[in-house]
């Protein structure tokens, strides 16, 4: 995480110094880091001359940066309008009992990142959950249980597999 | 050709592409679209490619993955220009029988066609599904005819026309004039006169002669779709009409702001930028005419106020995307303090086709106020999901029924939102009135930005109030305290409502906080955040007085008020529901009708979507 020579660099040399390119630039750190770690935000400041205190404020303000670490598996359920009227709401509490944390929230180890979205703008396949970035449309609770219930196993399954592997003389 | 320098070498050049794909002998479009994309509609255009590279045939056919073609509920879509074909739903095993049947051959598959539900006739051609007869497709045609990635498609179209005949034929006043009198108004919302807000930009004295354009492409409404498919589909049409209004203006440089979460338009729009610097349509001098004109993407970071003028404004500058007061508007003080022009996505592409069909043409289509055709994105309870364009004055009937194919299942219409989160519900007995600015507004209701989202006799009518709260609550940027404490409170009122915790008081109180709100707020997503309540109230009061009365919530919808019940004479006692359940609220022996324990249970609903014979319901 050094800001001399990671991301924050690359996307400055890309989008320039300006204040107008705060945005996009935490954008590119962001993708690299899957968050905005704090130091980063720090090195924003002192290089682009831009206060701190603003560069929190602009992290804070748009619901697309994350000040947390995110899991290794993104959980997006879009909560638009038309997935609202098709129940969307009690495939989101589905999601949430199976993982046992709130829209924001990371489970404690760091697999699942469950977030909310106001609206994908695929309404035709509502109610809509992407899961690290494939759409899965008309999910009913009962499905999406099952799609995280896949992703946790194949999780699992290639551990198992090293053991094996591990166990051969 | 590389840099086009004249009008006349763009004619030229224009011939020369017709030329060129009049030469192809067959012509096939497969829709590209997020809808599509989401139903592997990439799988079949790759397919396709395979086979027609296998057959040695690529010089004859011109294949192209274009945008949104708006049927999205038939994804992925298919057409075929020589013969009008349209398959729908296809999978890429079915594409070796289309390329032999249909595209070498002049067979029709029938059972890919779309099959009309009313009497489950196969139609062949497009224009003869309901869906699309009654649309008038002045800009979503193009999306079906060309590749977004392609200048040379949307050059050979025409594309490119009306910038030519602006900047050589016409002055920046008559431009003005030629829009006033389209009667063309924005298509973001508010239904502002375009020509008359070009005109105050126009006029409007900057300190150092800079002015700005912005197309504002960050659509917030939940459930509006429109502006995202017109920038995949033909972001070339917003760039020329973005630098036809920069020259009316005079402005030097645009922005288009776009929402983070559509990435493929972001990618389109960024690729067609780039096509037209290298052509000369944009950048230093375009076309010869001595007009420098540029645009940048700035990409937005999440937040509904930022479609608000003055939000999008701070938040390209680098800051937090809060509004300010107004005046002064951005016609005189806008980006970096200078004289900023800002419309939306569909209003930048109206601007082409009006100086291409002229004012007067123009001014035919719609009602007395509300000229043109409006894009709507029809979702929700609907058959018949997907973009729909029509001319202004029609009817939300024939938009529900006859376009959209009436609701799923049998199921009663109940109410169509339009406006999103600053808009209201619609009832059925409102369901003929015309489509136009001020009709939406009379019944309590508005344009938006397009979406319309169709409710059945399911959806609690509270329940979306609050819904819509909540969503307000959260976007609300909290700088005036009428918005943030007063959405709050009104979320909280029908929260205890929705639980059946509400009083008679409740609702008086909804009203008296919703006229406060209305009159007080900084900015109109605060100003129009009541709307959906108070249009609830005033159409479906019934359903309030359900809820706080007699503690029932109708639809089925609100969990404290509601008991699942399984009926004995359709279970199976296959045992699906018990297995699911996650508190054992199930019991019942194998292949004997089973039963829920409504003390012990959550009402989380798992069990009705996993039921096979739907015999869970709830009352």
């Amino acid at each position: 995480m050094n800001g001399e020579t990671g991301p924050l660099l690359s996307a400055i040399r890309k989008h320039g110094l300006g204040r107008s390119n705060l945005i996009p630039i935490l954008h590119e750190i962001q993708k690299e880091y899957r968050y905005l770690p704090e130091e980063e935000l720090r090195n924003v400041a002192k290089i682009m001359d831009i206060p701190l205190v603003d560069v929190y404020g602009v992290a804070t303000f748009f619901t697309s940066f994350s000040l947390e670490p995110k899991g290794k598996h993104q959980v997006t359920m879009c909560m638009g309008t038309a997935c609202h009227v098709r129940r969307s709401e009690s495939v989101l509490a589905a999601a949430k009992r199976y993982l046992g944390i709130e829209p924001g929230q990371t489970t404690e180890d760091m697999l699942f990142t469950l977030e909310t979205v106001n609206c994908l703008g695929a309404c035709a396949m509502g109610p809509i959950v992407v899961i690290d970035g494939k759409y899965h449309g008309q999910v009913t609770p009962a499905r999406v249980t099952k799609l995280l219930q896949d992703v946790a196993d194949a999780e699992r399954i290639p551990e198992h597999a090293e053991d094996r592997v591990a166990a051969i003389p | 050709m590389a840099r086009i320098e004249t009008p006349a070498d763009l004619e030229q050049y224009r011939l020369q592409l017709r030329e060129k794909f009049g030469k192809y002998q067959y012509a096939v479009s497969v829709c590209g679209g997020t809808g599509c994309r989401a139903y592997d509609c990439i799988n079949v255009f790759e397919t396709l490619r395979e086979i027609i590279d296998k057959k040695d045939m690529s010089h004859t056919v011109n294949l192209r993955l274009t945008g949104c073609q708006g049927f999205c509920e038939m994804g992925p879509l298919m057409f075929i220009h020589k013969n009008g074909i349209f398959y729908v739903r296809i999978s890429p095993e079915a594409v070796e029988r289309i390329v032999e049947s249909s595209i070498l051959g002049d067979e029709v598959v029938e059972e890919l066609l779309y099959k009309s539900p009313a009497d489950g006739r196969r139609i062949v051609h497009q224009q003869e599904i309901p869906f699309y007869n009654k649309q008038r497709r002045f800009l979503l045609a193009m999306n079906r005819d060309i590749d977004p990635l392609n200048i040379d498609d949307y050059i050979a179209k025409g594309g490119y026309g009306s910038l030519a005949w602006a900047l050589f034929e016409s002055s920046s006043e008559e431009i003005i004039d030629i829009i006033e009198r389209a009667g063309l108004r924005g298509r973001g919302g508010a239904g502002f006169p375009t020509g008359r807000k070009w005109r105050i930009a126009r006029q409007a004295p900057s300190p150092d002669g800079i002015k700005y354009v912005i197309c504002n492409a960050d659509e917030g409404d939940p459930g509006a779709y429109m502006d995202r498919s017109l920038l995949e589909g033909n972001p070339h049409q917003v760039i020329e009409g973005m630098t036809i209004g920069a020259y009316a203006i005079g402005a030097s440089e645009g922005y288009v702001y776009v929402r983070h979460e559509y990435p493929l338009a972001v990618h389109h729009l960024l690729e067609a930028l780039d096509q037209a610097r290298e052509k000369g349509l944009l950048g230093k001098n375009i076309l010869g005419s001595g007009l420098d004109f540029d645009i940048k993407v700035s990409v937005g970071g999440g937040a509904f106020v930022c479609g608000e003028e003055t939000g999008l404004i701070a938040s390209i500058e680098g800051k937090r995307g809060m509004p300010r007061p107004r005046p002064p508007y951005p016609a005189n003080y806008g980006l970096w303090g200078r004289p900023t022009n800002i419309n939306n996505v569909e209003t930048w592409q109206n601007v082409p086709l009006i100086l291409q069909m002229g004012a007067d043409e123009y001014a035919k289509i719609g009602t007395e106020k509300s000229k043109g055709t409006k894009i709507f994105s029809l979702v929700g309870k609907i058959n018949n999901t997907g973009l729909v364009e029509v001319p202004m004055g029609i009817t939300l009937r024939e938009i529900v029924y006859e376009i959209g194919g009436g609701i799923p299942r049998g199921k009663a219409f109940k109410a169509v939102q339009t406006g999103g989160p600053s808009g209201g519900c619609i009832p059925a007995h409102l369901l003929d009135i015309p489509v136009d600015f001020e009709r939406l507004q009379e019944v309590g209701s508005m344009m938006g930005s397009g979406g319309m989202i169709v409710m059945d006799e399911n959806t609690c009518m509270v329940d979306i109030a609050r819904y819509f709260m909540e969503f307000l609550t959260h976007e609300s940027c909290g700088k005036c305290v009428p918005c943030r404490l007063g959405t709050k409170r009104m979320l909280e009122i029908l929260t205890k409502i929705c639980d059946g915790q509400g009083t008679n008081e409740n609702l008086e109180a909804l009203e008296s906080l919703a006229a406060d709100i209305k009159a007080s707020s900084l900015c109109a997503l605060g100003g129009t955040s009541p709307n959906p309540v108070l249009t609830t109230l005033r159409y479906f009061r019934d359903e309030y007085e359900e809820h706080i009365v007699n503690k029932r919530c109708p639809a089925g919808i609100c969990q404290a008020l509601i008991t699942l019940r399984i009926d004995p004479d359709t279970c199976t006692g296959c045992g699906a529901c018990l297995k699911i359940c996650p508190v054992e609220a199930i019991s019942g022996e194998k292949k004997q009708p089973h039963s829920i324990d409504p003390e012990v249970c959550i009402r989380c609903k798992l069990c009705i979507s996993r039921c096979p014979k739907e015999a869970i319901y709830t009352e």
